[in-house]
């Protein structure tokens, strides 16, 4: 048994299997960090921390004559989601039943995901992680309250980029209501905006609720680093006579290596 | 060109599972590509033609290696089997043996971790990992 202690929730396998199920389905559509930056891993729960190769003044050597310095790493956070799933609803699951109320597990799927888009585009700076938008060497475009305009700022956004010489792919990264904006959206004449952006960028458009505005950035490798710890589990808490709780898990670090590969849009509308 | 990396409807197939079908059967691939070459380098007198092959069985060398980092990225239980075994002194059975018994020993649960990516792990974890290029 790990740290998850899975074994003992008193649920079936099956039971447990409508559970990840549930918690798989119900993160990935919203795990934009993934889509976009490289993914190292998963080193295990035990992993720590990330080599930045980098050290620092230790304050003088132990003797005379003799220097010191010290090793900066990046510790990894962890982030951490409960939930309660009713036990006469894992009971229902078991018998066969297709609507089992997974609306806690859901809405926990939901924080986690938006707390690693979060993390690593805005940064969380108590824990030391630097994000996308705080690390960008560019100006930010400011965008405008029209969606057919888009495209433009895009253009824009990969004008300076291809200027900075970083090479594509690109993708973009839409906060919630500009991705509904944009995927809404037609220019004159008709044609989507969604498709006008995807030709520009010649990579996709990432769905990212966290992120305040738009991010464009390269794909081409190397740049924004997403290294995991122990990936995304569910884990075993405790259980009383009406409900077993659980919790959503990950640990990570994140790093971006290239502040001049992503260019933020700020403005009104997203 | 069949489809014989599945060994299950490929429909039926998480596309994770699938991705790692693929990377298996590339990893076999390679593999007997390096015995080829093996085996023409032992029986080849012409020194630029062995110069030839030896820089080809190089490449294969470099893509198994690659084919099984991923693999391994993806299956915890299996990366700490091959820790314990891979680049190690001493007995190679002994190594694999020990080290085989210290991942179920951690895990507790004896599976050895053989269920599929895209189910839960025996770490665990969901298998979500990395999901670069696919936008919705």
């Amino acid at each position: 048994m790990n740290h998850l202690l899975r074994e003992l929730a008193p649920i079936s396998e099956a039971g447990w299997q409508l559970v990840d199920d549930e918690a798989r389905e119900r993160l990935t559509p919203g795990l934009a960090v993934r889509r976009l930056a490289d993914f190292d891993g998963p080193r295990g729960w035990t992993y720590s921390a990330t080599n930045t190769g980098r050290v620092e003044s230790a304050g003088g050597g132990p003797v005379d004559g003799v220097t010191a310095t010290q090793r900066r790493v990046l510790p990894l956070i962890e982030l951490r989601a409960d939930f309660t799933v009713s036990r006469a609803e894992l009971r229902d699951g078991d018998r066969g039943a297709v609507d089992v109320d997974f609306a806690s597990l859901d809405a926990a799927a939901q924080r986690m995901a938006l707390a690693e888009n979060t993390a690593v585009f805005h940064g969380f700076q108590t824990a030391g992680m630097t994000g996308i938008c705080d690390a960008c060497a560019h100006r930010p475009i400011t965008l405008g309250d029209d969606f057919s305009q888009y495209p433009r700022y895009v253009a824009k956004a990969v004008e300076l980029l291809l200027e900075a010489g970083i090479a594509g792919p690109y993708g973009l990264a839409l906060g919630s209501d500009g991705y509904t904006g944009v995927v809404e959206t037609t220019e004159h004449g008709g044609y989507p905006v969604f498709e006008h952006l995807r030709h520009i960028l010649n990579g996709p458009i990432v769905w990212a609720p966290g992120v305040g505005g738009a991010v464009v950035l390269s794909l081409r490798g190397g740049d924004f680093l997403f290294e995991s710890g122990q990936d995304l589990s569910v884990g075993y808490d405790h259980h009383d006579a009406d409900a077993v709780h659980f919790y959503i898990e990950e640990s990570f670090s994140f790093r971006v290596a290239t502040p001049e590969a992503a260019v933020t849009l700020d403005g009104t509308g997203v | 060109m069949g489809f014989d990396q599945y060994h299950e409807p490929p429909e039926e197939l998480p596309a994770e599972t699938r991705t790692f079908a693929r990377l298996a059967t590339s990893l076999i691939e390679e593999a007997e590509a390096i015995s080829w070459y093996q085996q023409r380098l032992a029986v080849e007198p012409d020194a630029a033609a062995r110069a030839i092959m030896e820089d080809a069985q190089g490449e294969e060398f470099k893509h198994f290696s690659m084919d099984l980092e991923y693999l391994l990225r993806r299956m915890p239980d299996w990366r700490g089997i091959a820790k314990g075994i891979l680049f190690q002194e001493g007995d190679i059975v002994e190594r694999g043996e020990a080290a085989e018994a210290e991942v179920l020993e951690e895990n507790g649960d004896g599976d050895g971790g053989a269920g599929p990516p895209g189910a839960a792990s025996s770490d665990g974890s969901l298998g979500i990992g990395g999901l670069k290029g696919e936008g919705l």
